[in-house]
């Protein structure tokens, strides 16, 4: 291999996405608008749950039970209604998601030591934010049915009565337990995986399509270095692109990086080759580029969003799902961002991911390599 | 030495016979010409001597190298012209002609010079800053020219170099070869411009995988000595047509230019019949002169002489 022609090739790429500002724009917008989109827009924290109340007891005991939701940041009260078809037509309008009913005899019950009931009504269609409504409301009640069982111990014996255990929860690297902190680092293997699939997915197929890679191969040039040049070129885009998320990340959103940004900067190269490497071996598999580009984004994109633990939780999935989350170099890659950003660790604690990274690489250039050089026969 | 020596190569696509065990040899500085209709072999042929493509069966040296165990140091020694142009149309003329220059590795020392040299040579230098996309297209294949002898290969390779380019920058095309033929360049070329073939040292003439006839191409015309050429133009080309091929006197008939080829035994006699035959159709003949064979009436004649020895 000289670096001679590795080079010519390199700076030949360089021209082509140059001489093409559609491509470069694409490259440089997706990073900014997907961190947009992923920043802003989806948030999986749920608060200010709107709520419906139809209070049928209006006795200082219900008034009691709905100033407790009315002043939590999980519940926003949005109205009271005097019919309770109207939660129905409501929550169909999408105005609530939780409605409370508080019967009739709910505060006379309540007075006479029996059991009284109420009821939560909660739209399903969404039953992620639904199960997440769910267990707040559930938290409150229990809170609130606590204190008075407090208060009326203490009015019966007299004495103040601690609870029996006092639970103090920290939460440790992401404290605000903002989902932001936790998607942002993720979001940065997604847009290099995208870029991967974008450009290296197509670049040999377009040489093919064109017939300029039978000029190509009637030079000295070897397939790896035809391999290696059109991974540098991309390789600067894709480093470009980790700079900016990384700077939107950290100056815009606020997520704060823990660890060494240099360190972020040098996993995000190693992962990166692996991840054009897999563009390049696609192009080199398929000599169409609407093909390529398809294979690309199946192969590449789709299963770093949904297979690597960015956002759908791995330990959720049934275990075939699971195995082969194993192949998804992303998963290893935002395991490495959020220990880097959240938690501040050193490489030392990453070696097996780091590990798998190098070999993914090592392979995929491997073999993108041989299949270019299977192809001339 | 010869410069390129093929013995027996055949490639088969699978059941497909691209190239059926052809033997051949080019000497140093001689224009050598592939001729034949799409699908003889020509470019196959030419694909397996650049090392693109490995040979079935058979053995091929380029500048004394095996092109299956030597293709890299083969690579080094030859410049190629596909049949499509194939250089980068969003790159400009110069960096083409530098990415070419870095893939064949000429030296660093070298490089400006040769640039410069090649673009000189190919009359470009005054559009080195312009894009190939906006090149008419005859400008184009004397880049792809120039980007393909940038290293000084001693062996060019040029498959149908002149296809969709104008008269004019055909002529200018063929006389850069022949200069390049005169400064000591093997050139083998593949055509199916029947009178570019003129222009070879030596022509092989190819037919479904085969080589039919190889020799000079005047030598090859000569072989035709015992029939003769008439050219005709008349009122009613195709009525002509229709008639003379049901005339007795005539051999074979053959579209050329605005006018047909009519291949006969004894000329003086055929014209005679052919005037009286036209004559009675009402279709008035504007010309009809004995003619030296083109390249294309010795192609045919060859190709069925070929045919009919099979039989």
């Amino acid at each position: 291999m000289t670096w001679r022609r590795t080079w010519a090739m390199a700076r030949k790429e360089f021209l082509h996405i140059r001489r093409d500002p559609r491509s470069l724009l694409l490259a440089l917008a997706v990073p900014i608008v997907l961190l947009l989109l992923f920043g802003y827009a989806l948030r999986l924290d749920v608060d200010r749950i709107p709520m419906l109340v139809f209070d049928a007891d209006g006795s200082p005991q219900s008034r009691n039970l709905i100033a407790r939701f009315a002043g939590s940041r999980f519940f926003d009260v949005v109205g009271m209604v005097e019919d309770p078809a109207r939660i129905r037509r409501e929550m169909d309008r999408q105005r609530c998601l939780l409605a409370l009913v508080i019967p009739p005899d709910y505060s006379r019950r309540w007075l006479r030591g029996e059991r009284a009931s109420i009821q939560l009504i909660l739209d399903g269609s969404d039953s992620n934010t639904a199960s997440i409504a769910l267990g707040y409301a559930e938290a409150l009640l229990r809170e609130h049915v606590g204190s008075w069982q407090m208060s009326v111990l203490r009015r019966a014996t007299g004495v103040m009565v601690n609870p029996p255990v006092d639970v103090r929860v920290r939460v440790w690297y992401n404290s605000e337990l903002r989902s932001r902190n936790y998607i942002v680092p993720g979001l940065i293997a997604i847009i290099l995986m995208i870029i991967a699939a974008l450009l290296a997915s197509l670049t040999l197929a377009r040489e093919w399509e064109m017939g300029t890679m039978e000029q190509l191969l009637s030079t000295p040039v070897r397939p790896s270095e035809i391999v290696l040049g059109k991974m540098l070129a991309f390789f600067a885009i894709g480093l470009l692109d980790m700079l900016i998320a990384l700077l939107v990340g950290v100056v815009f959103f606020r997520v704060p990086l823990r660890g060494d940004p240099l360190l972020v900067l040098l996993m995000g190269g190693l992962f990166l080759f692996g991840a054009l490497g897999w563009g390049v071996l696609i192009s080199a598999l398929v000599r169409s580029q609407v093909l390529a580009y398809q294979l690309g984004v199946l192969t590449s994109f789709l299963p770093a969003f949904l297979l690597s633990g960015f956002i759908f939780a791995i330990e959720n999935m049934p275990p075939v799902v699971q195995a082969v989350t194993y192949l998804v170099p992303a998963r290893y890659f935002i395991v490495i961002l959020r220990g880097l950003f959240l938690k501040g660790v050193g490489v030392e604690l990453l070696v097996g991911e780091v590990a798998f990274l190098i070999a993914y690489a090592a392979v995929v250039f491997g073999l993108a390599t041989r299949c270019l050089q299977r192809r001339l026969a | 030495m010869w410069a390129i020596e093929v013995e027996d190569v055949v490639k088969r696509f699978g059941e497909f016979v691209a190239v059926d065990r052809i033997s051949f040899r080019v000497r140093r500085g001689e224009i050598f010409g592939l001729l034949g209709p799409n699908g003889a072999g020509k470019s196959t042929t030419i694909r397996i001597l650049c090392g693109l493509l490995a040979p079935t069966s058979g053995r091929a040296r380029v500048d004394g190298l095996d092109v299956v165990t030597q293709a890299e140091q083969v690579k080094r020694r030859i410049g190629y012209m596909s049949q499509r142009f194939s250089l980068y149309e969003d790159l400009t003329v110069e960096e083409n002609v530098e990415l070419f220059s870095g893939l064949y590795g000429v030296p660093r020392e070298r490089r400006r010079q040769r640039q410069q040299e090649v673009l000189e040579m190919a009359g470009l230098t005054a559009w080195r800053r312009r894009l190939v996309r906006a090149l008419p297209g005859g400008w184009k294949q004397r880049l792809a020219l120039g980007c393909a002898l940038v290293h000084e290969p001693p062996i060019l390779f040029l498959d149908e170099p002149t296809s969709g380019v104008d008269p004019i920058a055909r002529r200018q095309f063929w006389d850069m070869i022949v200069r390049l033929s005169e400064a000591g360049r093997t050139i083998l070329v593949t055509t199916h411009y029947m009178d570019e073939a003129a222009y070879c040292h030596r022509l092989a003439l190819m037919d479904r995988g085969r080589i039919v006839a190889l020799d000079a191409p005047a030598a090859l015309a000569r072989s035709l000595a015992s029939v003769a050429f008439l050219h005709l133009e008349s009122s009613d080309l195709w009525e002509s047509l229709k008639v003379l091929e049901r005339e007795a006197s005539v051999e074979r008939v053959t579209l050329f230019g605005a006018g047909v080829h009519l291949r006969v035994r004894d000329p003086e006699r055929a014209r005679e019949r052919i005037q009286r035959a036209l004559h009675a159709r009402g279709i008035t003949i504007s010309r009809l002169d004995v003619v030296a064979p083109s390249m294309e009436d010795v192609f045919v004649a060859v190709i069925e002489g070929g045919e009919r020895n099979e039989r």
